[in-house]
């Protein structure tokens, strides 16, 4: 998968302050939110002086190409934590979720022929509180405001829509821009006030005059109420009016439209649930054909059933299990079989499912094994005692597609990332870290030494940092541009093309 | 402490390492030993309790009892959380239940049938049998005070607790024994709230609940400050009675050494 190269000039991408803050007036209209921070305090999420521009020049090496790094550094506590990081269909807008339930969404620059060095670079477009903790006064449980999952709509008209969930409560936000404000009101002064209609004499047309752009995130629905268990995947169907939600046991369809209302189409909660030993992990719909979704499971197999056949999809029309190793068993093959996320290809014609150690793709006409199994860190199969016990083997890695499916990309530890060509078979490991980008130079590809002499630059799996996890990962729908999450900083690279 | 039964030379052991020699890579690299070195039968555990950072190579069972105790730890400190991730308690319930099947097929887990059916719901843990383990290579050894890299120690099933209810869930008593005096005070501060939690659950019966303790268990450094401050009455969680066999085990296959009970229920006790 060989990136190319594309030559940025760091200094042409500092946002401009007062072009920045103006982007940043967010208003909501319900009540209860918190507003918006001041702008003095977005600023901070804006890039930092990132050390590390492009690297002019072929650097690249032949199994992976240099990236351009454009990172965004929030600067505050573990509420910045990102966890989910999603581009909406045409990759221009990058939406970010943090633990403290805030949505960062991020907007591609425009190409601009006086600032021809400043394309691709994303800007932070507007911030909003989506979430806030709730409690749950009936179980005495605390509700987290941390996003888990954001999801675009398709955009239909000048606004952006997208859906943003947390535990319990998905919320259809629109994001909207206003650059135009009425004057010349009749009953309003310029400054608001309300005049005395006995001292109007003279009625006037209001004019739309321009004003500096703002853009505005207002929710216009809220689905609460459907899910006993936490909510791990939403996906949007292809018919663009329903989509899905599932959480631990349940599967809920909703209309875009409906809030008070849900259809559940898979329940696998137990009558005794004593008896529980399986839970679905994640869920998404076919990217074309609307009646068809998949779901994972904590057992590692994928169920992709058709909504067609009954209203309650409790049996599945094809079931995806690779048959166990039994060389390799060990008392956590169960825990490292369960599958962290799945993803259709854009093709439609594949699925890819990430467990612990692996990401395998799968053609949906073949259910008895996947088609392909990539190893992303063979090398923590030996370490899994020691993983289980500091709670890492349940770490939920995303993996993603690149536009053209020729390329898939997942996390890993120590601020890892992997990718792989499927055509080419090459795989490389990436790191997103602000220390080992030097400025103007590409990204240098990692290697962990397993065992034995560990050569200059190779990092050992004994120093691997695993508080450092790459979870979220996104790739644009067109373009070779990456975004990964790394706790708290998102990292974008791009292509260099010379 | 004769025959049989006599947990420093247990008789299946032999059969055990060859049918789980495998099992041996996994737990290379581990924290717990660089390889699981073979030993005969006959040479007897003279396996140190020390875990990391020993010479001694544990035997495939105690590493099995080890994660055992792990998970069960782990379940228990799930229920301490806000909200415990279901996903996570599955798993760790299915561990311990992998474990405890292939200690019923080795014949190292002596189960009580009838108390067995009673379950808890799964909202509070994934029930399991754990009830009095026979096997424990350990016992030769005193509780190694060093106190470096222990592993967290449980004791869910106890053989002699006649007055004790019915199986609860597995993650039921938790506590260790620890004579490091550096632990001193979160281990004292731990215990009482063991006990508070026991009394309120089976009054009268918290001493004869310590009357089986092994010695040999470890503390829980950072899982006990996490259950200190954990308040979710709701689920009631904390610390579950022990489960109970209707009848003691044969043998005493369950007893430590009665010099290292008195040692670690004069601790317990002291609180």
């Amino acid at each position: 998968m060989l990136l190319a190269y594309h030559e940025q000039k760091h200094q042409d991408t500092h946002v401009r302050p007062e072009r920045f803050l103006s982007k940043f007036c967010v208003s909501q209209t319900v009540p209860s939110q918190q507003s918006a921070s001041a702008p003095g305090s977005l600023a901070a999420l804006c890039r930092d002086a990132v050390p590390s521009p492009v690297a002019s020049g072929a650097r690249a090496g032949p199994a992976q190409g240099p990236l351009a790094a454009q990172s965004h550094h929030a600067v505050r506590g573990r509420s910045d934590i990102i966890s989910t990081v999603e581009f909406n269909y045409s990759g221009d807008l990058l939406a970010t979720g943090d633990k403290g339930g805030r949505v960062v969404i991020f907007q591609r620059e425009q190409e601009n022929k006086s600032r021809p060095h400043s394309r691709g670079e994303y800007n932070v477009y507007s911030t909003f509180q989506s979430h806030e903790p709730e409690f749950d006064y009936l179980k005495s449980l605390e509700i987290e405001e941390k996003i888990n999952k954001i999801r675009w709509l398709p955009q239909q008209n000048a606004a952006h829509f997208l859906l943003s969930t947390n535990d319990k409560t998905i919320k259809l936000w629109k994001i909207s821009e206003r650059d135009k404000r009425a004057e010349g009101y009749n009953l309003k002064d310029e400054d608001g006030r309300l005049r005395d209609p006995f001292r109007i004499t003279a009625l006037r047309v209001p004019i739309l005059k321009p004003m500096d752009l703002m853009v505005e995130a207002s929710p216009r629905r809220i689905f609460a109420n459907a899910h006993t268990y936490h909510i791990n995947s939403i996906s949007v169907n292809s018919d663009h009016e329903t989509y899905l939600s599932a959480d631990d046991l349940r599967i809920n369809l909703w209309h875009l439209e409906i809030t008070d209302r849900s259809f559940n189409i898979v329940d696998i909660k137990p009558v005794n649930m004593e008896e529980l030993t399986e839970v679905i992990t994640a869920a998404e719909f076919h990217p074309h054909q609307c009646n068809v979704f998949v779901y994972s499971s904590s057992k590692g197999t994928i169920r992709l059933c058709d909504m067609r056949s009954s209203a309650l999809c409790d049996r599945h029309a094809k079931f995806f299990e690779e048959p166990e190793d039994p060389s390799s068993r060990s008392f956590f093959s169960e825990i490292i079989s369960s599958i962290s996320d799945v993803k259709f290809s854009h093709s439609g014609r594949y699925m890819m499912t990430r467990d612990y150690l692996s990401v395998k793709v799968w053609d949906l006409n073949m259910e008895s094994r996947p088609v392909e199994t990539h190893q992303v860190h063979e090398y923590l199969r030996s370490k899994l005692c020691s993983l289980y016990e500091n709670d890492c083997i349940f770490d939920k890695f995303e993996c993603c597609w690149s536009g053209s499916d020729s390329a898939i990309m997942t996390g890993s530890y120590n601020n890892f990332f992997r990718m792989f060509d499927r055509n080419t078979r090459r795989d490389v490991t990436l790191e997103a870290s602000r220390e080992n980008s030097k400025p103007r130079a590409s990204l240098k590809p990692r290697k962990v030494c397993t065992g034995g002499k560990r050569k200059k630059d190779e990092i050992s799996v004994d120093s691997l940092d695993f508080n450092k996890k790459i979870l979220h990962t996104a790739w644009h729908p067109a373009e070779n541009i990456i975004a990964v999450a790394a706790t708290n900083n998102l990292y974008i690279f791009q292509d260099k093309v010379n | 402490m004769h025959g049989l039964m006599d947990p420093l030379h247990p008789p299946h052991l032999y059969v055990l390492f060859h049918k789980y020699a495998y099992h041996a890579q996994q737990f290379e690299g581990t924290m717990f030993a660089r390889g699981l070195k073979r030993k005969s039968a006959e040479d007897g555990e003279d396996v140190e309790g020390g875990l990391a950072g020993t010479q001694a190579t544990p035997s495939y069972s105690l590493q099995r009892q080890s994660l055992l105790d792990m998970s069960l730890v782990k379940l228990q400190l799930c229920h301490m959380l806000v909200e415990p991730n279901l996903c996570r308690s599955v798993l760790i319930a299915n561990t311990v239940r992998q474990i405890q099947e292939e200690m019923t097929q080795d014949g190292t887990w002596r189960v009580v049938a009838p108390q067995a059916a009673g379950r808890a719901p799964l909202d509070r843990l994934v029930s399991t049998e754990i009830l009095c383990r026979s096997v424990r290579e350990q016992e030769g050894e005193h509780p190694a005070p060093d106190g470096g890299g222990r592993m967290p120690g449980l004791v869910p099933g106890l053989s002699a607790v006649p007055s004790a209810q019915a199986l609860r869930s597995p993650q039921s008593s938790l506590w260790e024994v620890d004579s490091s005096r550096e632990n001193r005070g979160g281990f004292q501060k731990s215990l009482d709230q063991i006990f508070e939690t026991l009394e309120s659950k089976t009054p009268g019966s918290v001493e004869e609940l310590f009357s089986d303790v092994d010695s040999s268990y470890y503390d829980l450094d950072a899982v006990l400050t996490g259950m200190v401050g954990s308040t979710q009455p709701g689920h009631g969680s904390g610390l579950q009675a022990f489960t109970s066999a209707a009848t003691p085990p044969p043998g005493s296959s369950c007893r430590s050494d009665l010099g290292e009970l008195d040692h670690a229920v004069e601790i317990l006790v002291e609180t």
